[in-house]
């Protein structure tokens, strides 16, 4: 825009402008129009295997589905018989689920305190360092790490529930602390100062204004990590054993879970039934086992999941 | 980033709550079903000794169908029992048998020399019980519609299972089956991917009845590469019953629908059942130079009218334990086992062939004998 | 002392991870020190005459293989859902829809195991059928399809199914991060929504994509279960995609063998499994590296 341009070309030049700018440029229109397209494909082609997944396990599991497949083990149950059930496999999930949820909330909350609140210098850069890797680390690392540990204390072949509680927590503890790590970054600088001004010792304002301010947050962080980890197959199948009984006692003897369960179901395949398919012998009676297995622990994840986020969306502080 | 917190409503007491009640409505709720068997009042046989206590033990994976029935045939005698069996493999059975982890356990192969020496070490005085148990048929199973048997001489099978014969078609095995109608498709070779004593049996066989087609070392591992692989039995045979022209071994139970080999001894072809195995079993000579309780087989693979590829898995224990109720838990436990309803119970579940008259009764006196000592 | 026990809480977790690779290396010793020939003898699948390296190569590679084949597939798709979340999506809808991908995270391992040998294999196999077929000359999809869809190609599609949350989840938050000054920028100088997207969002985005990709390959190299019960696993170099018993994963490997492996060949297991460890830690170290050297995309400041 030289001063010393002529006026015609100015005029020119607004009209060469407004023509680029009014008039549609296929080209690129279509290739706008392309892309949305696949970027819109891309969302439904990640849709395709979560609602296929959800349709099967649904459709197969349902079957399956009886008060005494949720209340019976399967003690005494073999080839095709069709009663029994997965309460054995329930109650190893829970309990060894809820161990490793003992373990590692405490320490993954306190770190993720020390981080936010305390954490300066070399030692919090590599502890938030390590953590991150420590997400990386392989599930059946963990499992392997959980059986070695306890192999040299209490020597070969030992196979407790425990053990596996201790590769779950592995898992879970790097989860516990990123989570609850951004829940303590949430809560404002504001009210730690207040409660300082107000002569309250530090400790005592971490543990009676921050956490109590991010409590909700913190819960669904737990429960995310629960999610994470009830899943986990291949550090269990390499520490906790199989029983087909009901046990509940973390430190003595073989437990079974879900995953596994569903895991040996599905190895089991095809059952002999000498007189043919009948009311007391189902030939494929193990994989509807799985499916019906599946469907139990998708539901329970999905509910995990399910109340974290409401959780934090009913009981989160507002902030605004 | 100016932000308004109002502290959290969430009432914290509430979600343990609500979480230590579910656990608990879960709690009350479930149960072992024998527990409900057991309240309708009934015992069905009067003269069960009620033992109890826990039992482990420890072995080899095939036997883990037999053993789910034996033991679930045994608590139901003993209700105040518990049998455990551990299938971590016949190597981990031994050694856990050897180490004393295990007071009993299964192995499809019989103990070595070293292996003996380190049970009986273990076992002191009684010394160490040892039988074939558990007789399973492996079957070689194949996937072509319309085609139920095909004959087949031990040269073909290895042939087929070294990558030497790739066709349906090929003169080999037309020649022994004039009547059937082979189709042109490839042969797909589908072995077990982990290690097994099927596979080492499977192995033998080939070694034994084919010397010249199988020059491959016997191993649980398979040998040659290249080939289709799952995992267990269960994916083998599923393996094959998804892609036509596909053929495996498998243990002769859990074939299923698919067409089975009538395999070449001598000048005959003998198809596969639980009897013509059985036979083989009973008819192969027991190994010479152990002690009593020792029940070892030579397998005999060419014995005319008889099923040669079998698995013959073994059950060891111990003749002394060092405690009272130990001793009779095995007793009870090994005494079911080789009991003509423990060997049916097996036949039903796990397609077994039962034991013979004559090694049972080789093998009672040695179980009735076990004692704390 | 509330500080110390925070603190002993941080250097715990610092232990934990040195004990994990402490005590692998411990139970790995054995197998790393023993001669081929006692390896040979205590390990079954153990060829004759190879070393400890020889045997672990052709695992690495089908860990390798399988993580990079899930990448490739995932990559792409998991940059346009977090377009389409970040920048297509009705405004209202994107977080459902961020809980919709995120589920795809949640559902256990074993179960997609269980979907991709029921479902994706038998709907597959006609399309590796046809990819053989006509592209057979290509050496990814040469050799014989898999009768089953036991396959590297149908691991690949699970495993790139499993990886895609997480890929998905950090670009968007990359993406989010984008300056509006940026793009408000690109609009008034009259760029379609597209290329929007590609002058100003994606090059800012470009380094934490690349990171949640490598997050993505960390994922997949250590991911088990949908391995063990899909793939027929074979030993081999190979890189027919389709064909069976080709390749096999660490992971897989170690769950397969290890219920029933005793003695030596548990100690064996153990150091591959601390190959795998080695591995994805250095495949992680290497994508928080990259993360860190941009601290600014961290979701909560």
């Amino acid at each position: 825009m030289s001063a010393t341009a002529p006026a015609t070309d100015t005029a020119e030049s607004t009209a060469r402008t407004r023509a680029l700018l009014t008039t549609p440029d296929t080209r690129r229109r279509r290739t706008d129009r392309t892309m949305q397209v696949l970027i819109w494909a891309a969302f439904v082609l990640a849709m395709t295997p979560l609602v296929s997944l959800v349709w099967t396990v649904l459709s197969n599991g349902a079957a399956r589905m009886s008060m005494d497949f949720l209340t019976l083990s399967m003690r005494n149950i073999f080839g095709g018989d069709p009663s029994g059930g997965i309460y054995h496999a329930i109650m190893g999930t829970l309990v060894i689920t809820g161990v490793a949820a003992l373990i590692s909330v405490p320490v993954g909350i306190l770190t993720a305190i020390y981080l936010v609140e305390y954490g300066k210098g070399a030692l919090a850069r590599a502890v938030t360092f390590f953590i991150d890797v420590m997400t990386g680390i392989p599930s059946i690392v963990a499992g392997l790490f959980a059986i070695s540990l306890f192999t040299l204390i209490l020597g070969p072949a030992v196979r407790m529930g425990i053990i596996g509680a201790v590769a779950l927590s592995v898992l879970m503890i790097p989860v516990v602390v990123r989570s609850c790590e951004e829940m303590l970054k949430l809560v404002p600088n504001d009210l730690r100062e207040a409660s300082y001004a107000l002569g309250v010792p530090k400790w005592l304002t971490i543990v009676k204004v921050v956490l109590r301010t991010s409590v909700a947050g913190l819960t669904t962080g737990v429960l995310l990590a629960v999610a994470r980890v009830i899943g986990e197959t291949a550090p269990l199948l390499v520490t906790v054993g199989v029983t087909d009984s009901i046990n509940v006692n973390p430190t003595d003897g073989r437990m079974m879970t879900l995953p596994v369960f569903i895991y040996r179901q599905y190895m089991q395949g095809t059952a002999t039934c000498p007189g043919g398919e009948s009311a007391t012998c189902v030939p494929d009676i193990a994989m509807q086992s799985a499916w019906g297995a599946a469907l139990v622990l998708i539901v329970m994840v999905l509910a995990l999941n399910l109340v974290g986020r409401l959780v934090n969306r009913w009981f989160a502080p507002t902030l605004r | 980033m100016e932000r308004h917190v109002k502290l959290s409503r969430f009432p914290r007491a509430g979600s343990v709550v609500a979480v230590g009640a579910l656990a608990l409505t879960l709690a009350a709720c479930g149960s072992d079903p024998e527990a409900d068997t057991g309240s309708g009042g009934s015992t069905d046989s009067g003269e069960t000794s009620s033992l109890s206590g826990e039992l482990s033990g420890g072995g080899a994976s095939s036997q883990e169908a037999a053993m789910e029935a034996w033991r679930a045939g045994f608590q139901t005698a003993n209700p105040d029992a518990t049998v455990n069996y551990d299938p971590v493999g016949s190597g981990g059975g031994r050694t856990g048998f050897g180490d004393g982890s295990y007071a009993f356990a299964g192995s499809d192969a019989a103990l070595e020399d070293d292996e003996m020496a380190a049970a009986e070490a273990q076992c002191g005085e009684g010394g160490v019980i040892e039988f074939p148990g558990y007789v399973s048929p492996v079957a070689v199973a194949f996937n072509l519609p319309g085609i139920d048997t095909l004959n087949m001489k031990p040269d073909v099978i290895a042939g087929i299972f070294t990558g030497e014969i790739t066709a349906w078609d090929d003169e080999a095995i037309a020649a022994d089956n004039p009547d059937a109608d082979l189709p042109s498709t490839d042969i797909t070779v589908v072995h077990r991917s982990d290690e097994s004593g099927t596979t080492e049996n499977f192995q033998e066989y080939l070694a034994a009845a084919a010397p010249d087609a199988w020059t491959y070392d016997v191993s649980g591992v398979w040998p040659v590469k290249g080939f289709e692989s799952a995992q267990g039995t269960s994916g083998v045979v599923s393996a094959v019953e998804a892609g036509e022209g596909s053929i495996t071994y498998a243990d002769a139970s859990q074939v299923g629908q698919l067409g089975t080999v009538a395999v070449g001894v001598g000048d005959e072809f003998v198809p596969y059942s639980a009897e013509a195995a059985a036979e083989v079993v009973a008819q192969s000579p027991r190994t010479e130079g152990t002690a009593d309780s020792v029940y070892s087989i030579d397998l005999k693979r060419d014995l005319p009218g008889t099923y040669p590829i079998v698995l013959v898995s073994y059950s060891l224990a111990c003749g002394t334990y060092a405690d009272e109720s130990t001793a009779e838990l095995v007793k009870g436990f090994m005494t079911y086992l080789v009991s003509e309803e423990g060997q049916q119970a097996a036949a039903d579940t796990a397609g077994s062939a039962p034991l013979s008259a004559d090694i049972r009764e080789a093998v009672l006196p040695s179980i009735e004998a076990i004692s704390a000592g | 002392m509330f500080r110390w026990i925070a603190v002993g809480a941080g250097v715990l977790i610092l232990a934990v991870l040195a004990a994990v690779a402490l005590f692998l290396l411990q139970q790995a010793w054995p197998a790393l020190t023993a001669g081929s020939d006692e390896l040979a003898a205590a390990v079954p699948r153990f060829p004759e005459g190879t070393s400890f390296l020889g045997f672990v190569g052709p695992l690495v590679f089908g860990t390798l293989l399988a993580a990079a084949l899930a990448l490739g597939l995932a990559t792409p798709v998991a940059m346009g859902i977090a377009l389409f979340i970040s920048h297509y999506a009705p405004r209202r809808l994107a977080q459902v829809l961020g809980y919709l991908v995120d589920l795809l995270a949640a559902v256990p391992s074993v179960i997609y195991g269980l979907w991709g040998i029921s479902v994706l294999g038998p709907a597959a196999l006609p399309l590796w059928e046809w990819l053989n077929r006509y592209l057979g000359w290509f050496p990814l999809f040469a050799g014989d399809v898999s009768s089953a869809s036991r396959a590297m190609a149908t691991v690949a599609v699970v495993l790139a199914v499993m990886i895609l949350p997480i890929i998905t989840a950090v670009s968007r938050e990359v993406f989010l991060q984008t300056p509006k000054l940026h793009e408000e920028a690109a609009l008034a100088l009259g760029a379609t929504r597209w290329e929007v997207v590609r002058t100003a969002v994606l090059p800012f985005g470009r380094s934490g994509v690349i990171s949640a990709a490598m997050l993505g390959l960390g994922r997949a190299l250590g991911e088990t279960m949908a391995v063990l019960m899909i793939l027929s696993p074979g030993f081999l170099y190979s890189f027919k995609i389709l064909a069976g018993a080709q390749q096999q994963t660490i992971a897989a490997y170690i769950a397969a063998d290890f219920p029933e492996a005793s003695g030596l060949a548990v100690n064996m297991l153990i150091a591959t499994g601390l190959v795998l460890f080695v591995i994805t830690l250095a495949v992680n170290m290497l994508a928080r590296g990259i993360v860190a050297r941009r601290k600014d995309f961290s979701g909560a400041n």
